[in-house]
């Protein structure tokens, strides 16, 4: 039978009431498999947060400025290493240009621009990089650099995150994508990210930008090395920022995509591992507004049951994305498919911006 | 186990009175089955769903070692059925028929170590009677502990009219005689008219393919049955389909297993429609475990559902995700992005993550042990 504690369903009964869970609560109902108990408490809290009946998302574009990486993360297929690597590249700007141009004709307005830890480009690159896009595309969303691209460049130059990111915001980095957040604890990361930005840093670096007045969002990686405490570690330090910034506008998790690509070897965790984690994430991160579906690691079929699992927003149209796909999994949809996805699930599609201000 | 939560939110809700029915193991209405379709709750659903599915088979999902063989594609109805990719008109590009040397050739290596072979095929014009008899004759010879679910209802009926030229009872007579073990459950589609009109005009009706059920259980033989969703069918269509089915359950008992198939577009006449999605997938499974209940198994087919659905359709009323099936054409044809085989280990860790356990079955569900290619059931 469902095997479930008492604890368990104490701790949903109480997410469900609205109440804030505690560390060994959340980790309770990580010792549970109650599945739909799980998704109907967390669609009670989504239906609360969002009572509209929307389902968002934004039409954006992921542009990948460079693939040349220092980091060597073991669970990522996208990289390569500096030094000649025939598949190496660093974009262009006619390359840029040409990809925001598609990204202006299908009416999107935002960008996610992330990259590897490239060595040799210095901050000044990324300022006229970010100028030359704001002159060129003034009404672009620059959602720009995840925080180990940030603590990259504050190391290289030997700058605090707040100067880096004051210049970058100066020069048009308007958000933060939650990118490298994996799982925050340092036993985890040191298997998997070992040269990466730590949990401090990482956290450092979204604390530094939530002062300043730039929001971001919240990610986690899971279903490879890391321990159910370790998850639960990972959602209470989230809460924790957020309790003293509310700069997260939004979470997204999805699981690790392994088909043989990157040297871990973790074997993939299935749909109701994903549904399960993010069920819990939605009943513990009680102060942060909207979950994003991940229906690009886990297909359009189950990005609709994320809906009723805890999700308010289906991300965004990924018109391009090279880091998940090169791992082997790849969804490509279009806004009718987006507008499906939401209807099929009994919400009313509506387009967003950033800020999830409808449009 | 303190189910409180759920259960007390369901009781409070629009559901609340299905709830106490299905506590008390009474039987649903139509409205009632209608009302499941459009509950927006999708956890309500599928938590009274997997009250019935918990109650008839605890944690236990069932899986099966077997293959599929597609003998010909070349059907009389290849217009007809506008939801098949798979149907070939004679001497089309494509078209195709084995011949007899051939499938025991395939049947030899695709047999071994298997339990089942699941063998379907179109209407075919000119094969004779005796290829169908010797076809599973001969498979018998070489793996005589092999089950043989073969042929739909339509072909049943085809064959009778058409080829053997004798009566439904005679033609499985003599099909048994052979080897048959039991029916497959294809060619339910949708019984309402004036649906099933739109989507196969000319097949045989609803009421036949029942009847030839009908048939088949009073002759002790076990088979499975389909349906057809995700085209242009209404929740009252598929209400009304799945009490038909309970009606004749209620005759003969003779059904072991409801398989909910969802309609894939591509390459079909009726590629305007787009696939099912995962919200009507695993509502289908959770209402048929609800509206059937005398019928013992709900099975998720992952070749048409993909492997996510099929894993979590465990919490929504399946006991059953079918088995690790080789050579599978019919919904591969129609856009399957599906792998065509899953290992054991696959099956039973799609099983385990979920929370259930992974029990090999034979195709009329009695345990199998195993060691390898040997095997034998439990009685």
């Amino acid at each position: 039978m469902t095997t479930a504690t008492t604890a368990f369903y104490e701790a949903i009964e109480k997410a469900a009431a609205g109440e804030r869970l505690s560390y060994e609560e959340g980790l309770a109902l990580l010792e549970g498999d109650d599945l739909v108990a799980l998704g109907a408490a967390a669609d009670d809290l989504r239906a609360r947060l969002h009572p509209e009946g929307y389902a968002t998302y934004c039409v954006d574009r992921n542009i990948n400025y460079t693939n040349v990486c220092d980091v060597y993360c073991t669970f990522c297929a996208f990289y390569r290493p500096p030094g000649d690597h025939p598949e190496s590249y660093i974009r262009t700007r006619d390359e840029i240009r040409q990809k925001l141009d598609e990204l202006y004709a299908v009416g999107g307005r935002q960008i996610l621009l992330q990259g590897g830890h490239h060595p040799d480009l210095r901050i000044e690159w990324y300022e006229e990089l970010f100028s030359w896009m704001k002159s060129e595309f003034p009404d672009l969303h620059l959602h720009a650099l995840s925080p180990p691209e940030i603590h990259h460049i504050a190391r290289l130059e030997d700058m605090p995150y707040e100067v880096v990111l004051t210049r970058l915001n100066a020069a048009g980095l308007d958000s933060v994508p939650g990118g490298g957040g994996e799982i925050l604890v340092d036993r985890v990361r040191d298997k998997i990210s070992r040269l990466k930005v730590d949990t401090e840093g990482w956290l450092g670096v979204m604390r530094a930008a939530h002062n300043l007045g730039i929001r971001s969002s919240a990610t986690m990686m899971f279903g490879h090395v890391e321990t159910d405490a370790e998850r639960v570690e990972h959602l209470h330090r989230l809460r924790k920022l957020q309790d003293e910034t509310g700069g997260f506008t939004a979470y997204i998790c999805w699981t690790f995509q392994n088909d043989g690509a990157a040297p871990l070897k973790a074997q993939t965790v299935g749909s109701s591992e994903y549904l399960r984690m993010l069920a819990i994430s939605r009943l513990y991160l009680d102060n942060i507004a909207n979950f994003q579906s991940s229906w690009v690691t886990q297909g359009m079929k189950i990005g609709e049951i994320s809906l009723h699992y805890g999700c308010n927003d289906m991300g965004s149209t990924m018109l391009e994305e090279n880091v998940v796909s090169a791992a082997g999994t790849t969804y490509a949809l279009n806004e009718d498919d987006l507008h499906r996805m939401a209807r099929n699930a009994g919400f009313t599609p509506r387009r967003r911006n950033f800020f999830y201000e409808l449009i | 186990m303190n189910r409180d939560f759920m259960r007390s939110r369901v009781q409070r809700g629009p559901l609340g009175d299905i709830l106490e029915k299905v506590e008390a193991g009474l039987r649903l209405s139509f409205e009632e089955g209608v009302r499941l379709y459009e509950a927006e709750d999708i956890n309500a659903v599928g938590f009274l769903a997997n009250v019935v599915r918990e109650r008839l088979h605890g944690d236990r999902t069932y899986y099966n070692v077997n293959s599929h063989i597609n003998y010909s594609n070349i059907c009389v109805l290849w217009k007809a059925c506008k939801f098949c990719a798979f149907g070939k008109k004679e001497g089309q590009q494509d078209a195709y028929a084995y011949s007899l040397e051939e499938i025991f050739k395939m049947a030899e290596t695709l047999g071994r170590g298997r339990t089942e072979f699941h063998m379907v095929g179109g209407l075919h014009p000119d094969l004779p009677f005796d290829y169908y008899l010797e076809m599973i004759q001969g498979i018998k010879e070489i793996h005589p502990q092999l089950h043989l679910k073969v042929f739909t209802a339509t072909e049943i009926r085809f064959l009778a009219d058409h080829i053997a030229k004798m009566s439904v009872e005679e033609t499985l007579d003599h099909l048994v005689r052979s080897g048959l073990g039991s029916l497959t459950g294809g060619g339910a589609e949708i019984f309402a008219e004036p649906t099933r009109s739109r989507i196969c005009k000319g097949k045989h009706s609803g009421e036949d393919w029942l009847e030839i059920h009908r048939i088949a259980h009073n002759k002790g033989i076990r088979s499975t049955c389909t349906m057809l969703y995700g085209h242009v069918e209404s929740n009252e269509d598929r209400v009304d389909h799945m009490l038909r089915l309970r009606d004749l359950q209620d005759e003969t008992g003779g059904f072991t297993t409801f398989i909910p198939l969802a309609f894939h577009p591509e390459n079909t006449q009726m590629d305007d429609i787009p696939s099912t999605g995962g919200m009507l997938d695993i509502r289908n499974y959770a209402v048929g475990r609800l509206l059937l209940d005398n019928i013992p198994h709900i099975k998720a087919y992952w070749i048409m559902v993909g492997q996510p659905v099929a894993q979590i359709s465990q919490r929504f009323g399946v006991d059953d995700l079918d088995g690790t099936v080789v050579q599978e054409k019919i919904y591969h044809m129609a856009g399957a992005k599906t792998p065509h085989e899953l290992t054991v280990n696959d099956i039973r860790r799609l099983i385990r993550e979920v929370g259930r356990e992974p029990i090999e079955r034979d195709t009329l569900y009695r345990e199998v042990t195993r060691q390898g290619d040997q095997w034998a059931v439990h009685a």
